[in-house]
């Protein structure tokens, strides 16, 4: 067993605002094992990029980490003086924010941001960094690098300029790389060569990666593990066929149900019911509990445990407790995956 | 003989012109949208399709082309009355329901500001009752009537938007991205809410997105658009099932597919070249494509 580049213990963070407390991150226990893509799925609100954020030490001013750690490299991150922050950021841990134009300085030259990284944490001169900025512009997929280096922002195509935000990422190798919706700002076919240029490149460094989507194709296609977040808690992690397979969670199943395929004929769409908790006063019991269909009584008095659904598996629903009624909610996700095993099929004998 | 409530012939739109800058936006797009249909207009950013959206309403005035509406030429639409009778037909709802509500109105406002203006109700407890009404349609209480757009959540400010477009019992909706701003459970609501709403109000819609699996699902025909061309026009199931045109097969296999298995061995194409400049051939029967032979 190898052990996990990221372990986030039973981290809780509050926000301080003008209508009172909001308890955005309740609770939250992740592990990042190396190599792996990890995906955070959720609605926005539930808390997936105020954990990242943690993690990163990025909070604004009005928040506070109620308790918890954040464990790396055998240091709790969570009580890190400032500077030692500062050797980390950018160069062991970095991220990849959602909208490439305003995470990019507009005034500044692209090649003077990628090699900044590189500067800050590597005793290099400014000739060895500026070739390495130019092997990564390469490696990204920037043609004519050399005359790219000088250009502005503006001067990108938005996938363009995602692409120079992921050198700025991966120039100093880092160990963890958070992705915060990295192509949700981008056209499908600039999302599709995006997530391939983070497939590969993670591959080469074996970076592990926290991926923040709520795109359940996006995670299909680029994920090795699922944790699924909902009202500030994790309701359901497994591997990526656990989640779309044998998905336990009423909201998970739910996600899955009301994300559209092309096979769908009129009607087969579902929606979810009603709208997500205020987290100023969250629920006391299974947050989900008001917009699910098969809500039990326990599930408005108690938040469930997790229960172990397999090694890989578990899911924190009352659901699986011994006492509770069998609920078969997946008939149509079954016929989804028949469908595309199918497809799979046709497409690898196309192969042969 | 379909009815086409809608004709588009040669629409032309062109930023800049004259300049070093122009764009042609829309570059000779002609289709129809027949009464009582929804028709889904797919592309990616930059390709005209929120352009050939306004146009449609007159929300642009057209460089070159005619927009048929109910047989009427709408860019040749100059009087008042003319106007009024035309844009109390049509609605539009917008992308963005967060800057799409005016932050200092309350929801009775908004909702009422086209039923004031089209004179649709005579005294103050007939607008309210009519808001009432529509809110009740697009699933809001009634209740809410005085708050104000902060105070509600994205898929709440889009039912409002959605709302404002239906007061004045318009026939015609252009929705342009009403779902990209929402979540993933939220915009499965929408999509419901809309087909509702047009069974309950005879509408046709002009649904358009980047979301072709979205447009897929609510659709009964599609037109793919590209750098401001009409490259391919059919049924819905003909678009996605038998995609002729390079462009269309390139822009489905970037749709992110949600199963594993499948995802990891789908062949997914690129398309690079810069169509030419032909115009939409039939090739099946309702099944158009901008290729040469």
């Amino acid at each position: 067993m190898t052990e996990d580049v990221l372990t986030i213990k039973h981290l809780s963070v509050d926000f301080q605002t003008l209508e009172g407390t909001v308890h955005a991150v309740r609770d939250v226990t992740l592990k990042l094992h190396p190599g792996e893509v990890l995906a955070l799925v959720g609605e926005s609100g539930s808390g997936k990029s105020v954990t990242t954020k943690t993690v990163m030490q990025l909070l604004p001013k009005n928040a506070k980490v109620v308790s918890g750690s954040v464990e790396y490299d055998g240091r709790d991150l969570l009580k890190l003086p400032e500077k030692e922050l500062q050797n980390l950021r950018g160069n062991e841990l970095a991220e990849i924010f959602q909208d490439p134009m305003t995470a990019l300085d507009p005034t500044m030259r692209v090649g003077k941001q990628i090699m900044e990284p590189l500067l800050q944490h590597q005793d290099l001169t400014k000739d060895e960094a500026r070739q390495k900025a130019l092997a990564i512009m390469e490696k990204v997929g920037i043609v004519n690098a050399k005359e790219r280096f000088r250009n502005f922002p503006y001067q990108f195509s938005g996938g363009m300029r995602q692409r120079i935000v992921i050198a700025m990422a991966l120039i100093c190798h880092p160990k963890v790389l958070i992705a915060d919706e990295p192509t949700t700002a981008l056209d499908v076919t600039i999302q599709s060569q995006i997530l391939a240029l983070i497939k590969q490149l993670k591959d080469e460094l074996g970076t592990a990666v926290i991926f923040i989507t709520h795109d359940l194709g996006v995670v299909a296609g680029i994920a090795d593990r699922v944790a699924v977040m909902y009202a500030g808690r994790i309701l359901e992690f497994g591997t990526v066929n656990d989640i779309f397979y044998h998905p336990q969670h009423p909201y998970t199943v739910g996600l899955l149900k009301s994300t559209p395929t092309m096979d769908m004929n009129e009607g087969d769409l579902e929606s979810i019911p009603g709208t997500t908790p205020n987290l100023i006063d969250p629920p006391v019991g299974d947050p989900f509990a008001n917009r699910n269909r098969h809500a039990l009584n326990i599930d408005f008095e108690k938040m469930p445990p997790f229960f172990k659904v397999s090694d890989t598996h578990y899911a924190a629903t009352w659901l699986l407790d011994k006492q509770a009624p069998k609920v078969h909610l997946t008939d149509k996700l079954e016929q989804r995956r028949e469908h595309y095993a199918k497809l799979a099929e046709r497409e690898a004998q196309a192969d042969d | 003989m379909t009815d086409n409530l809608v004709e588009v012939h040669h629409l032309k739109k062109y930023f800049h012109q004259g300049r070093s800058d122009e764009v042609h936006a829309v570059d000779d797009v002609s289709f129809e949208i027949h009464r009582g249909e929804v028709f889904g207009l797919v592309g990616e950013s930059g390709s005209g399709k929120t352009t050939t959206g306004r146009c449609l309403l007159d929300l642009y005035s057209p460089t070159s082309g005619d927009v048929i509406y109910d047989g009427e030429d709408v860019t040749k639409l100059k009087k008042r009355h003319e106007l009024k009778n035309f844009h109390q037909k049509t609605a539009m709802i917008f992308q963005d329901p967060y800057s799409s509500l005016d932050p200092r109105m309350s929801v009775r406002d908004i909702i009422a500001e086209g039923l004031r203006i089209h004179q649709k109700v005579a005294n103050r407890s007939d607008l309210d009752d009519k808001v009432a009404e529509t809110m009740k349609l697009v699933g809001l209480s009634p209740d809410f009537m005085n708050r104000y757009p902060y105070e509600f959540s994205g898929g709440q400010r889009q039912r409002i938007g959605i709302a404002r477009a239906l007061a004045v019992e318009p026939e015609f909706v252009v929705a342009d991205e009403p779902l990209s701003a929402l979540d993933v459970s939220v915009q499965a609501q929408i999509v419901k809410l809309m087909e509702h709403l047009k069974a309950a109000r005879n509408l046709t819609y002009m649904f358009i997105a980047h979301d072709i699996s979205m447009v897929k699902y609510i659709s009964d025909r599609i037109g793919v658009m590209f750098h401001g061309k009409l490259l391919e026009l059919g049924t819905a199931d003909e678009i996605v099932n038998h995609p002729l045109h390079p462009y269309t097969q390139s822009l489905l296999s970037a749709v992110p597919v949600p199963d594993p298995t499948y995802e990891r061995v789908r062949k997914q194409f690129t398309y690079e070249k810069e169509p030419a400049n032909l115009p939409l051939r039939e090739v099946r029967p309702g099944h158009f494509v901008a290729l040469a032979e």
